[in-house]
């Protein structure tokens, strides 16, 4: 049976996913050092240390992201996450940077190392080089292939996989992705913030219309009664053309949850699900689901809590490039 | 001192064979580059439409006495991607590789440049690309001065950094031309050639924001540092990249020369430049550690 894969921002969130039913929960430290370092968000190391003893007092594995890639001179936080990590016993770091995958490789050759989706390792090339180097077993794929791609590169690689099977759509390829920071500043690459929170903003248009910004930018006009998405660059609504459209994405969530078994008989090792920033109840929620799912074959719809409202296969079926 | 190169980098846009020969001609007749990247980087679908006028432009830049280096593709996410890397590694001695998947191609034993597309931000990074046979390395469009001061001071390696041209900010497998145009990316007919810098994204409060060209994501001002040229050299920046855009390349060329050679200063040169670009406006952000889409005034001493 494939894994499931579950996000925790919070002690409590892992509490919950442990609850409902996760093989295996992945969480960060509450710095620059991981991909979601929002305000209120991740683990301190007294905290990783009581729960992944907890977690794996259920029979629970946890993976800890260390994905981010350290600016000149700063690389001391990330030496410092990974051996916090292996201090606390993580089953596997999940890592994207060169440098960092070497400094772990050297220092801890035998702490399970998993390359990042940060990584945008797409081809079995690419794959194969993190695996000589850095002796990887479990590469995490990019959102932008289909079901007979990754069939094909777990043919090639012999790797271990997880793929998105919940959560946002990444139609840039990840980890090289400056959009955020040609509007705010802060990189997601380094600093682990895309469209910070602190920098979004929701004004008045017109009588029916509200528009939503990042920094200074505007990403979106939408009506009181229509869902929009958060505003991030890759979410927005353009003009292009004097016509305007969700250039890069549809304000769509991914939503695997009719395809599992086209996943497993890709041989899929394991599902993730995206959202490290979402409450605990999003957590419980998502993951009671893919876990009847799994266990039964049955699921129900997931559509309220999928990003923006309304669900896709995104890049798992043909048509989405 | 050792004499700092210019280089015109690869590009990005799809040109047709006609525009690309006249391009490349008086690039290798009339510039003053030191070295010129030629090479597919957005989509290997494009190549075929121009591929016969690539050997006689190669040849023609090499009897000019410009160095060639060419550039791979940005994002490998296809078997079509990965033969064309293999098919550019066969025919060429110097590549710039653009994704991990090139330097698995390479097999660490040939000389070759890390380009933009691949994450050099720290100094651990520096050195496994290097000891890995990375003889240069192109700076990220991202990294701040911060960075490149404390990574560039590496007396072994080359460091290039792009001064001129639009930024790139991101690449997809998905194309972004074929999507505004409502067709999808295997029916698109190369409608990317249609824009030849790029197709112009505005917010819609008319905020002119990103070019988008094919899979790639582009910043609709042109990036220029010419005000921090004397602190790139200072820092050890060795090659610095003009990103080839629809304005008279050999002589956005001279004007970077002049300022790398103390012939004339930062603000004349951008009076200069301002003249040839018209009314794309210019940006510096990332240098500066801001919003990438800024321009931060430096006033002069």
């Amino acid at each position: 049976m494939m894994e499931l894969v579950c996000p925790a921002g919070t002690p409590a969130a892992l509490t919950a996913a442990v609850n409902a039913g996760a093989d295996t929960i992945y969480c960060g430290y509450n710095n620059c050092t991981n991909a979601r370092n929002y305000p209120g968000l991740n683990f301190s190391q007294k905290e990783m240390t009581e729960s992944i003893s907890f977690a794996h007092s259920h029979g629970v594995k946890v993976l800890i992201a260390v994905n981010t890639f350290p600016k000149a001179g700063e690389e001391k936080y990330w030496h410092q996450a990974l051996h916090d990590a292996f201090e606390a016993k993580a089953d596997a770091v999940i890592l994207a940077d060169i440098g960092v995958l070497d400094y772990a490789t050297k220092k801890f050759p035998k702490m399970r190392r998993h390359l990042s989706v940060q990584a945008s390792a797409a081809n079995d090339f690419s794959i194969a080089f993190y695996k000589e180097h850095f002796d990887i077993k479990r590469v995490v794929l990019p959102r932008i292939l289909s079901i007979e791609e990754i069939k094909s590169l777990i043919d090639k690689t012999g790797l271990e996989t997880e793929v998105f099977a919940f959560g946002s759509v990444g139609p840039m390829s990840e980890g090289r992705c400056f959009l955020s920071s040609y509007i705010t500043g802060l990189s997601p690459t380094s600093e682990g913030v895309c469209a910070p929170a602190s920098h979004v903003s929701y004004k008045p248009y017109d009588n029916d219309t509200i528009k939503s910004c990042l920094g200074d930018v505007t990403l979106n006009h939408f009506s009181k009664d229509e869902a929009a998405p958060y505003p991030t660059p890759c979410k927005g609504r353009y003009k292009v053309n004097s016509k305007s459209l969700y250039l890069f994405e549809d304000p769509v969530g991914l939503n695997a949850m009719d395809i599992l078994s086209q996943l497993r008989d890709a041989g899929v090792t394991a599902l993730k699900i995206e959202g490290r920033q979402r409450s605990k109840a999003y957590v419980a929620q998502t993951v009671a689901a893919f876990r009847k799912a799994l266990d039964s074959s049955s699921h129900k719809s997931l559509a309220r809590a999928a990003e923006g409202g309304s669900e896709t296969f995104g890049a798992y079926k043909a048509g989405w490039k | 001192m050792k004499k700092h190169k210019l280089t015109l980098g690869p590009l990005f846009f799809n040109w047709n064979a006609d525009t690309r020969r006249d391009f490349y001609y008086r690039i290798a007749d009339e510039s003053l580059f030191d070295t010129v990247y030629l090479g597919e980087v957005v989509c290997s679908k494009r190549e075929p439409f121009y591929a016969s006028v690539m050997p006689s432009i190669y040849d023609r830049l090499l009897a000019s006495g410009k160095n060639v280096v060419v550039s791979t593709l940005a994002l490998v996410s296809s078997e079509a991607d990965l033969a064309h890397i293999k098919n550019c590694i066969e025919q060429n001695t110097l590549i710039e590789a653009n994704d991990v998947a090139c330097l698995q191609a390479l097999g660490g034993k040939t000389k070759h440049v890390i380009g933009p597309f691949i994450n050099v931000f720290n100094e651990s990074t520096l050195s496994f690309l290097v000891k890995n046979g990375a003889y240069r390395i192109v700076f990220p469009a991202e990294i701040p001065f911060s960075s490149i001061k404390k990574l560039a001071s590496n007396k072994n390696t080359e460091f290039e950094v792009q001064v001129f041209g639009k930024s790139p900010l991101a690449i997809a497998a998905r194309c972004y031309h074929a999507r505004a145009s409502g067709i999808k990316k295997h029916e698109c007919k190369i409608i990317c050639a249609s824009d030849e810098e790029g197709l112009k994204v505005s917010s819609l409060d008319n905020q002119e924001l990103f070019s988008v060209n094919g899979t790639q994501v582009l910043s609709h001002g042109y990036t220029v540092l010419l005000n921090e040229l004397p602190l790139l050299q200072k820092a050890g920046v060795t090659h610095f990249r003009l990103s080839p855009q629809t304005v008279d390349m050999p002589a956005v060329c001279r004007i970077y020369r002049d300022v790398l050679d103390s012939k004339t200063v930062p603000s004349e040169a951008i009076i200069k430049l301002k003249k040839i670009t018209k009314d794309t406006p210019y940006i510096n952000g990332f240098f500066h550690g801001v919003a990438g889409m800024e321009w931060v005034h430096i006033p002069h001493s």
